[in-house]
């Protein structure tokens, strides 16, 4: 069944068939960030070759390890994006994307996320956020909305959620774009634009967990979670003219940054060049 | 573009930049020039004594070979950047101190799961916690074996002496490539801050080794097989159209996950186990001084191994039958030799810069007979001569 389903999917060849189906759930958003991923690799013509994807622990790190064929590093908990600084300074040349969930890189990996942003490394970071930890049945995450339930706020939530994209923007990343699973041919383009951005990406995608997180807070069915994401989205030119009382629980989306700024491996060869340079230190051959 | 460190052009810059001959420096500076000659070029790490001349002199040295510096945001993103450059190809290496390695230990697993080369320089300071900073001892020998989660096996060398601390490091990353596995060099805070002469040798005449590479499609395919049956497979770097899946979690033989089979974990932990085992001419290296007639036989580790060598010349100049055995290799413990040895003495003394960790390891090779005493001392300040040779007299 699974194979006959993967058989018909078009973008398969970018998939590794041995590790299908995949062990998402039904209706996650997962499979949505997949697909998106996996097309803008195609749009971009971009040779599975050239890619490193690198991940975390947690369902989202699922999406891109052990599925995407390609060189994949699955590391430990909230650790991709450093794991992934080494590999970007090994390969400059090739892509490095970092897919994984808010958990991982928002939480435990905040710090990496951070600095790698300041740093501007040209990695990008596909952070799927679905407000939860899911592969661990569903405790309250920096990112649950205020008063949202979980198993480990089965009250309600007291805490603010952090908000990513913005803090990674504030932080020195080139590309910043925020979008939800219902925004699919946005977030497409977006993502094409991070592989494309020279810098730090980050493409946060508010994503639907129906079975940890939906089904607690009213939304049982994936569908209900997609119509929340879109009553809900403020793109960002309106969002600037709203107070933050008005802005509570909404999600707003759109690019959220985009600028030029110094790229960390560019810099660093450059530095060793000014190194070889001031110490005369070139061979016959270099010069 | 990767890094071997035996390439004309690197030959060329070593021979410029340190011209062979008789040098005077830190231990921590000799750490440092022993990793530029074993090949290393790529560092990535977080300030903390008494380690950081490790770290600056990288940051200095490394531009100059075309390497790369990283100061990460802390040594939890240092050890993972290690291992991500580490799969690009690059001989990688990190130092740090106590606190420093609590925190690496996660990733040093998953160095050892992944069986990803890299050296990890811990130069060992008072502890538990902030302890005495700025002040050496040898209380992670233990961390060093067991400071990471679950089965596994673990290599690591203890300097004895600035010089030594060059070809230790050279040593480290030899056996981290020949093996496909992390190295820990258990170094410390007396003898990195010590100052001493040493030789630095042509480059011709340091060992550089690089991991095995797959040489068919094949190979490539099981990156962590075993088909040559050294338990060591070819490593496919990333980058090079191989596709390669390299996960913590169990894996298969083709890198993909399989958690639920018992006999995946069983087969993959245990060649894991046998790779260090069975290739024991790799790494067992240890020192002896008057074994040979030894009464009374002083095993001793590291800085503590100096006084404790001042101590057997003098007992014997006070006629003890006094002989020391050094491992230079801690883990694993040279075992077979450790249990010729006290087989034929009457004593087993154990000079240590902490309450006694080295001595439980002796402890499994020492028959019930013979006397086992451990010299500890704690507080900063390495042991003497004396207080190693009183220790000697009482059990003569």
């Amino acid at each position: 069944m699974a194979v006959k389903i993967y058989s018909r999917y078009d973008k398969v060849r970018y998939l590794r068939k041995e590790a299908l189906p995949t062990a998402l759930c039904p209706g996650c958003g997962g499979g949505t960030v997949l697909n998106a991923f996996a097309n803008a690799l195609d749009e971009l013509k971009l040779d599975p070759r050239d890619l490193v994807v690198v991940s975390g622990i947690g369902c989202s790190a699922w999406i891109a390890s052990p599925y995407f064929l390609a060189d994949t590093l699955h590391t430990t908990h909230g650790r991709a994006i450093a794991f992934a600084t080494g590999v970007k300074v090994g390969l400059p040349d090739k892509k490095v994307v970092v897919i994984s969930g808010d958990g991982d890189l928002a939480s435990i990996g905040g710090n990496h996320l951070l600095h790698a942003a300041r740093r501007n490394i040209d990695i990008t970071v596909i952070l799927v956020n679905n407000f939860i930890y899911g592969m661990t049945g569903g405790q309250v995450a920096p990112t649950t909305p205020f008063g949202a339930i979980t198993t480990t706020s089965p009250y309600r939530n007291i805490e603010h959620p952090l908000q990513i994209s913005e803090t990674v923007a504030a932080t020195g990343a080139s590309y910043v774009a925020r979008w939800t699973t219902a925004h699919i041919y946005q977030l497409i383009a977006s993502i094409k634009k991070a592989l494309t951005v020279k810098g730090f990406s980050l493409v946060e995608v508010i994503s639907q967990c129906p079975v940890q997180y939906g089904r607690r807070n009213r939304m049982k069915e994936p569908a209900q979670m997609l119509r929340w994401f879109l009553k809900n989205s403020v793109p960002v030119s309106k969002a600037k003219d709203m107070s933050p009382e008005e802005l509570e629980g909404k999600f707003i989306i759109g690019e959220i940054m985009d600028r030029q700024r110094p790229e960390f491996t560019t810099e660093l060869n450059k530095l060793i060049d000014e190194v070889q340079e001031h110490f005369g230190l070139k061979g016959e051959g270099d010069v | 573009m990767i890094i071997r460190g035996d390439e004309p052009e690197q030959v060329r810059l070593l021979r410029r930049l340190y011209p062979p001959g008789n040098y005077f420096m830190q231990g921590n500076e000799a750490v440092a020039y022993g990793a530029l000659f074993a090949g290393c070029r790529f560092y990535a790490g977080y300030p903390i004594t008494p380690s950081s001349e490790i770290a600056e002199t990288m940051a200095r040295e490394l531009p100059k070979l075309h390497g790369y510096y990283l100061q990460m945001e802390d040594e939890i993103g240092s050890i993972a950047a290690m291992v991500g450059a580490s799969w690009t190809g690059f001989k990688v290496m990190t130092a740090t101190a106590g606190p420093g390695f609590s925190l690496m230990q996660e990733n040093l697993g998953y160095a050892i799961m992944t069986e990803t080369p890299l050296v990890l320089v811990d130069v060992q300071r008072s502890g538990p916690s902030t302890g005495q900073a700025t002040k050496g001892a040898q209380g992670d020998f233990f961390q060093a074996r067991w400071g990471t989660h679950g089965d596994h096996p673990v290599v690591a060398l203890s300097p004895v002496s600035v010089e030594d601390a060059f070809w230790e490091a050279v040593r480290a990353f030899n056996i981290a490539e020949k093996l496909r596995t992390p190295v820990v060099v258990l170094f410390d805070g007396v003898l990195a801050h010590t100052r001493e002469q040493i030789k630095i040798p042509d480059v011709s005449e340091v060992e550089i080794t690089y991991r095995k590479l797959p040489t068919t499609e094949e190979e490539a395919k099981l990156p962590f097989g075993d088909p040559h049956g050294d338990g060591v497979p070819p490593m496919p770097l990333f980058g090079h159209g191989y596709f390669t899946h390299v996960t913590g979690s169990t894996h298969k033989e083709n890198g993909l996950r399989d958690v639920y089979t018992p006999e995946v974990h069983d087969r993959l932990v245990r060649r894991i186990h046998r790779k260090i085992e069975k290739n024991r001419e790799v790494y067992e290296s240890y020192e002896e001084h008057f074994t040979d007639d030894a009464e009374i036989l002083v095993v001793s580790w590291g800085v503590s191994a100096r006084p404790a060598l001042g101590a057997v010349l003098r007992a014997r100049k006070e006629g003890i039958k006094a002989g020391l055995f050094v491992p230079k290799t801690v883990h694993p413990f040279p075992a077979r030799r450790m249990k010729e040895l006290s087989g034929k003495v009457r004593a087993v003394l154990v000079p240590e810069m902490n309450l006694g960790q080295v001595i439980l390891e002796v402890q499994r090779y020492v028959n019930d007979d013979v006397i086992l005493k451990g010299v500890n001392k704690i507080g900063g300040v390495p042991l003497t001569v004396d207080e190693i040779l009183r220790e000697i007299r009482g059990v003569a």
